[in-house]
């Protein structure tokens, strides 16, 4: 099986007016595939930076990014991942419907296979009966459902998403990460998904990697145990092993003595 | 004169805002704007009437200076003369036309003449805003010149065009006359929408651009999805004050180039008769306010084609 | 590119393309052959402004004064409706589509009938032009201006029981300000501009825009051209004289950010 990600050694030094940052500093990081890993940590820690490493919209410093066996840049132009941001980024005189169909579309994609692609990822997001509305008349954890489809337009085996539940309120934030469980469930995607919500980490993850600021770093890895056919429903949110792993991912944030030994890849 | 309603160089995009208040709500406001427009038409009006009435005959003068203008009939000719006047025939000769029909005839040549300027100025300002947008070295260079050269007044050098067109001639082709109007309408129209155009290709969200690079999608995709449906709530605006600009430049073009069939000429010929028939001199300008209005009035209309584009931008 | 290279190219890049400009200008007439009909050679026409030196001064000076006797009672006009629509909104109502209509008419069109309002001898006819194009922008960004206040800072006011010359003073006031100065640094180009094509429309000689329509109207291109570029300047000026009277004031005045 290939890993869809494996980060070694890399850093990142950003050069500004009043001198240089590092963001990063000699990180390593696999994701194996189908595998949902969190990144958490302060702001200014780097976990955006190295997601958009990934991405290819930064470039290392030092060190080197593959995914799933490519340069990040071969993966970018290949289209093997898709992306959501906190804002759900969506083209406000596009429809719904348009706006899943946007990276179709630019990857001349048929106009009769777009329309049914579409439909379907709207009914996974279950925004099939506002494919005629235009941004602005949704709410926001809408918009950032027709984000999410975008995102997954292209069948990527790899999602990487930065905060996108971050600007939504708690109890639209509860459901859509329900959501977001079920569909990565159904898709089989890896997922790197950065948050700075403990709990939100733990519930959706595999493994939630914790960073460290200045430089950014990361200070301990932490495998939740949750299996991927376990539910991810509110029986979830309440048991005690779960609330165990929030303890443990608090923890490992607030520099405590870190009992698991799951640290890998310093 | 023109319409830098707010500073040129920053044209503000407009947000349409999305009604959704009942139909009916949204029909008393207009009948209430209409009746408020019209009522302020007729305070204009008034206003002529009411000082032609009370204002002294030489006018309001301050030591030397008139400093308000006569009130006589052959100064300020009364506004119902100058309606009726439209209506009877331009000269007393027995076949003359109706005063309108001539001078809608002239108005319909120079808006012909400030369409061709304004698509020509259009075209170049679109193209080298593209231009500028993608080589940043070419932006730096130009834009500069080009925002400075909208607080100069350009349009001085009219008159010195008007001996391109006996001049030039290209292979038995001459340059006619009307060319050299729609020059410098098209110069007058230019600037504004390179400026424009550039802030509005500019303007897309950080996000938006770099949504379309995971997408690896080439800058001409960039351009046609993102950029150039972004840059509408600018280009608006500055397509308005094109379309004013290049209407300006075409009736002080016809003027100083000494063009025959516009209604620049009978604004300045009618003028040279008002002291036999003041009411005449009012006519043309009617015709050249209305140029005004019908060019304004297309912009609208093309804003309101694309109100999809001008959608408050959506988090 | 570093910051420092980028800040030396942003810089140098306007000034090359101007003397590339000057130098196809130059060489467009003195190799190519151009004829000088249709364009005389810069230094041509920076001969005649030497020679000329001293009537293109008075000329200047009279449209000059013309531009700046407009936009004095265009601005007071401006602010003054503005302040007026802002308090009343049918007043507003009424004046909107008036306002809309001269934004987009031009306005030089009635040059020939203020002539003839005012008498062949007076300059006001001008001043008039001036005025009402000056009007238009200093009245859209006064009431613009006077609008910017929102709710929140309004009920911050009430909350401390604030009476009304107060909350101007307080609130209105600096908002508006910026809008003001904006307004007025819009309508220095525009009234400079009309004052000098007005005089294109006929009425009393002696402005630059009258010169150059004589000059060319005997053939003396070059020196037609030289008052164009002397009308350049003229309105160079004033846009920054303006540019510096706005900073000056807004370093004095706290006032928000026009935005």
């Amino acid at each position: 099986m290939q890993d869809a990600v494996r980060i070694e050694g890399v850093s990142k030094t950003f050069v500004t007016r009043s001198g240089q940052v590092h963001a990063l500093a000699d990180v390593s990081l696999t994701v194996g595939e189908g595998e949902f890993v969190s990144l958490i940590g302060p702001s200014g820690c780097g976990k955006s930076t190295l997601m958009r490493l990934v991405a290819d919209l930064e470039q290392p410093t030092a060190g080197t990014v593959e995914v799933f066996g490519k340069t990040a840049r071969k993966a970018r132009v290949d289209q093997d991942y898709g992306i959501a941001f906190q804002q759900a980024g969506l083209l406000p005189w596009r429809t719904v419907a348009a706006n899943i169909a946007l990276p179709l579309e630019i990857h001349g994609v048929g106009r009769r296979e777009r329309r049914s692609r579409v439909a379907e990822l709207a009914e996974m997001v279950g925004l099939s009966d506002f494919a005629d509305h235009h941004p602005d008349q949704l709410s926001g954890g809408m918009q950032q459902r027709v984000a999410i489809a975008r995102a997954l337009a292209e069948r990527p085996r790899l999602l990487l998403m930065d905060e996108p539940f971050g600007a939504l309120d708690e109890m639209t934030r509860e459901r859509m990460q329900s959501e977001l469980a079920r569909i990565t469930a159904e898709t089989g995607a890896a997922v790197v998904f950065v948050t700075h919500s403990i709990p939100e980490a733990v519930f959706l993850s595999d493994r939630v990697v914790v960073m460290s600021p200045r430089p950014g770093r990361i200070t301990s890895v932490i495998t939740t145990g949750i299996g991927r056919d376990t539910a991810r429903d509110e029986a979830l949110r309440e048991s005690p092993a779960f609330f165990e792993k929030v303890t443990e991912v608090r923890a490992a944030l607030h520099g405590a003595p870190v009992r698991s030994p799951a640290l890998e890849g310093r | 004169m023109t319409t830098a309603l707010a500073d040129p160089t920053s044209p503000v995009p407009e947000t349409a805002p999305v009604a959704r208040s009942g139909h009916r709500r949204t029909w008393v406001a207009r009948l209430r704007a209409a009746v408020l427009g019209l009522l302020g038409l007729v305070g204009v009006a008034g206003l002529w009437e009411g000082y032609k009435a009370v204002g002294p005959e030489e006018g309001v003068l301050v030591g030397e200076n008139r400093v308000l203008p006569r009130t006589t009939d052959l100064a300020m000719p009364h506004v119902w003369d100058m309606v009726q006047r439209l209506f009877e025939p331009v000269t007393s000769l027995g076949d003359a036309e109706p005063l309108w029909r001539v001078v809608l005839d002239a108005s319909v040549v120079s808006l012909g003449i400030a369409t061709v300027g304004w698509l020509v100025g259009t075209s170049v300002g679109l193209l080298l805003a593209v231009l500028m947008q993608r080589v940043r070295i070419a932006e730096w260079g130009l834009l500069p010149w080009i925002v400075l050269s909208q607080t100069v007044p350009l349009i001085a050098f009219a008159p010195v065009v008007r001996s391109w067109g006996s001049r030039i001639e290209i292979a038995g082709w001459e340059w006619p006359s009307w060319l050299s109007v729609a020059v410098i309408a098209s110069y007058l129209a230019f600037f504004p929408v390179a400026v424009g155009a550039l802030k509005g290709l500019q303007s897309p969200d950080r996000i938006h651009t770099e949504l379309l690079r995971t997408y690896a999608a080439s800058a001409t995709d960039t351009l046609r999805k993102v950029r150039i449906p972004a840059a509408v709530p600018y280009l608006l605006p500055a397509l308005r004050l094109g379309a004013a600009s290049a209407v300006i430049g075409t009736v002080v073009a016809e003027v100083s180039t000494g063009y025959l069939d516009g209604v620049g000429r009978l604004l300045v010929s009618y003028a040279g008769q008002a002291s036999g028939d003041p009411a005449k001199a009012w006519a043309p300008i009617f015709g050249a306010i209305g140029l005004g209005l019908v060019a304004a009035g297309f912009v609208a209309l093309l804003g309101a084609l694309m109100r999809n584009y001008r959608r408050g931008e959506a988090v | 590119m570093s910051p420092t290279t980028e800040r030396a190219a942003r810089v140098a890049a306007p000034v090359l393309v101007g003397v590339l400009g000057l130098a196809v200008w130059q060489l467009l007439v003195s190799v190519l052959g151009v004829s000088e009909y249709l364009l005389p050679s810069p230094s041509e026409i920076w001969a005649e402004l030497g020679e000329n030196s001293q009537a293109i001064r008075e000329a200047a000076w009279i449209t000059g004064g013309n531009a700046l006797a407009g936009l004095v009672f265009g601005a007071v006009l401006g602010v003054v409706l503005a302040a007026l629509a802002g308090w009343a909104r049918w007043f507003d109502g009424m004046l909107a589509p008036v306002v809309a209509s001269v934004a987009v008419v031009p306005i030089v069109a009635l040059a020939p009938v203020l002539n003839s309002m005012y008498g062949a001898d007076s300059e006001y006819g001008r001043r008039a032009i001036a005025a009402l194009a000056a009007f238009v922008p200093v009245f859209v960004n006064t009431l613009r201006g006077l609008r910017q206040t929102t709710p929140l800072h309004r009920d911050l006011m009430s909350t401390y029981a604030a009476s009304g010359w107060q909350t101007f003073r307080a609130l209105t006031l600096p908002s508006a300000a910026p809008y003001v100065l904006t307004g007025i640094r819009v309508a220095t180009s525009l009234a400079v501009i009309s004052a000098l094509v007005a005089e294109y429309f006929g009425g009393p000689r002696g402005g630059l825009g009258s010169f150059i329509s004589t000059s060319a109207a005997t053939s003396a291109y070059a020196r037609a051209w030289a008052y164009v570029a002397a009308a350049i300047l003229l309105g160079l000026g004033a846009y920054l004289v303006t540019v510096l009277l706005e900073r000056l004031v807004q370093h004095r005045l706290p006032t928000g950010n026009p935005r």
